[in-house]
């Protein structure tokens, strides 16, 4: 099946690595990506929390676009997820909310164009087996604890791909690949989101704890799946060694990435260089990747 | 962890007797998201769950209680209404299904409406920065963003550390991406404040 692909704001700025690496693996997986080349941003959290109106049309505007397009949705982006997810669930669910986005955006929308997350795609329709068939470089030996965060499993009647308290469908992924994930109890506890901006310290406690709990569970490293997750866990690792105890640095590496090193795709290509703790040291050592020196990263 | 609790008084204690208002903020938070907070029994399950519980003042079941007894000023100056991450963990174990994260958006929204004074603005100059770069952009333009923001809440220097790296690794951009639809974007806002009675 062909999807328009929205990456959302992220995606091309901080998230770019997330960009690269889903593009490139639905390319290796045979998933035909299209675009939908004058999206707008989604509104995320500013818009729900500043006004209704928004929060649903700047959703039904993008798949406005879609549906002209005649594609069904592959988002990324979980923030991006929920809200578009959100917009058709209201609009589906509420004629209010129908004829206002429609008053809003000037065209009507029916809230019947579906939206799915990148790694819904991969395990509920491509399937673990056919995954596992494509991968040439298993990633033996690596230690994954997945990170599903707020937004991919919250709230269910509206995403409802995967448990909302137990989820496994990353875990699934990352099993196909060769890795080994493990178990551990803060799968869907928050990172912080756009606290970052406004309440740095509160992200520094969250992202301590959950770092601190995937290292006592034994991770080599964090898979995540949404560009805010991965801002908050990585680049403020080490804020957050500062203000609560000494960390030994571990790399968030987002499912893409790590489902391409083990489809046999470049690291280059995967955005592997682009992250703020470097894995490449993990990855060398499991063989996904060449060992240090050779990709230049410090 | 810090909790600011006035002297004398226990955490989440109100600090004044509040009249009963016939449940009008009640009914104004359900028409605003539908939420119906008349429902919420004071399990505190929201408040167990909730990842920012520690640094709120009024944890989220307390704000529910604030809504039950029409506590409109403790409720609308509440930090816990801006410290929320929306995460939706409260929403999603509701044993009586009431959206949760969906009335703290609503409280902050009337918060905003209502020109209250807020304990702390970052959170509303971070949404009024975030959807000014969208307007203008169609996208969120992050360097704009962020400068609009840091100048707003007159804080320049946090996180100036992590831009040289963000760049390095092209992850910022100096200039706006303008490849959304701008016009209808513009559009959109446009005819959502007309919506909502905003000049």
């Amino acid at each position: 099946m062909k999807y328009a692909f929205f990456p959302g704001c992220s995606l091309e700025s901080t998230g770019r690595p997330f960009d690269f690496s889903t593009r490139a693996v639905c390319r290796a997986l045979e998933i035909p990506l299209g675009d939908i080349p004058d999206w707008v941003c989604c509104g995320s959290t500013p818009a729900h929390a500043s006004s209704d109106s928004l929060a649903v049309a700047l959703p039904a505007l993008n798949l406005q676009k879609a549906q002209a397009a005649g594609l069904p949705v592959m988002v990324a982006c979980a923030s991006c997820y929920a809200r578009l997810r959100t917009a058709n669930h209201r609009i589906v669910g509420a004629p209010e909310d129908r004829l206002r986005a429609g008053r809003i955006t000037g065209h009507p929308y029916d809230g019947g164009v579906e939206v799915r997350h990148v790694l819904d795609v991969l395990v509920n329709e491509l399937g673990p087996d056919r995954i596992r068939a494509k991968v040439r470089r298993p990633l033996s030996g690596l230690r994954v604890a997945c990170y599903y965060g707020c937004l991919l499993t919250r709230p269910p009647e509206i995403v409802a791909f995967d448990d909302p308290e137990h989820p496994s469908c990353m875990d699934e992924l990352m099993a196909a690949a060769g890795a080994e994930s493990v178990d551990w109890p803060f799968k869907t506890e928050c990172c912080g989101a756009s606290l970052s901006m406004t309440n740095s310290a509160v992200v520094s406690r969250l992202t301590h704890r959950l770092l601190c709990m995937a290292q006592e569970a034994g991770a080599d490293c964090l898979a995540v799946a949404c560009p805010l997750c991965q801002v908050n866990l990585d680049l403020r690792q080490a804020d957050a060694g500062k203000a609560h105890g000494p960390l030994r640095p571990m790399p968030v590496l987002y499912v893409t990435q790590l489902l391409g090193l083990a489809l046999g795709l470049a690291p280059e290509a995967l955005g592997i260089d682009a992250l703020a703790v470097s894995p490449r040291s993990l990855l060398a050592k499991c063989g996904a990747v060449a060992p240090a020196g050779a990709g230049g990263i410090a | 962890m810090t909790r600011e609790v006035p002297p004398g008084k226990e955490e989440g204690e109100l600090t004044q007797p509040i009249p009963w208002n016939g449940g009008r903020l009640m009914e104004e938070v359900r028409q605003r998201c539908g939420a119906r907070v008349s429902a919420c029994f004071q399990c505190h399950k929201c408040s167990t769950g909730c990842p920012i519980g520690p640094e709120m003042d009024f944890l989220p079941s307390q704000i529910m209680r604030l809504v039950h007894l029409g506590a409109e000023k403790e409720a609308l100056a509440s930090r816990s209404i801006w410290l929320c991450a929306s995460c939706e963990a409260c929403t999603t174990r509701c044993p009586m299904a009431i959206d949760i994260a969906a009335v703290m958006d609503a409280l902050r929204i009337l918060a905003i409406e209502r020109r209250i004074d807020l304990p702390d603005a970052r959170g509303k100059q971070f949404h009024r920065s975030f959807l000014g770069s969208v307007r203008r952009h169609g996208r969120v333009y992050e360097m704009g963003m962020m400068a609009a923001y840091k100048l707003r809440i007159r804080d320049l220097l946090s996180d100036v550390d992590k831009v040289p790296q963000l760049l390095a690794q092209g992850k910022l951009s100096l200039l706006p991406n303008r490849g959304g639809d701008i016009r209808r974007v513009r559009e959109v806002f446009r005819r959502s404040e007309e919506e909502e009675g905003k000049p």
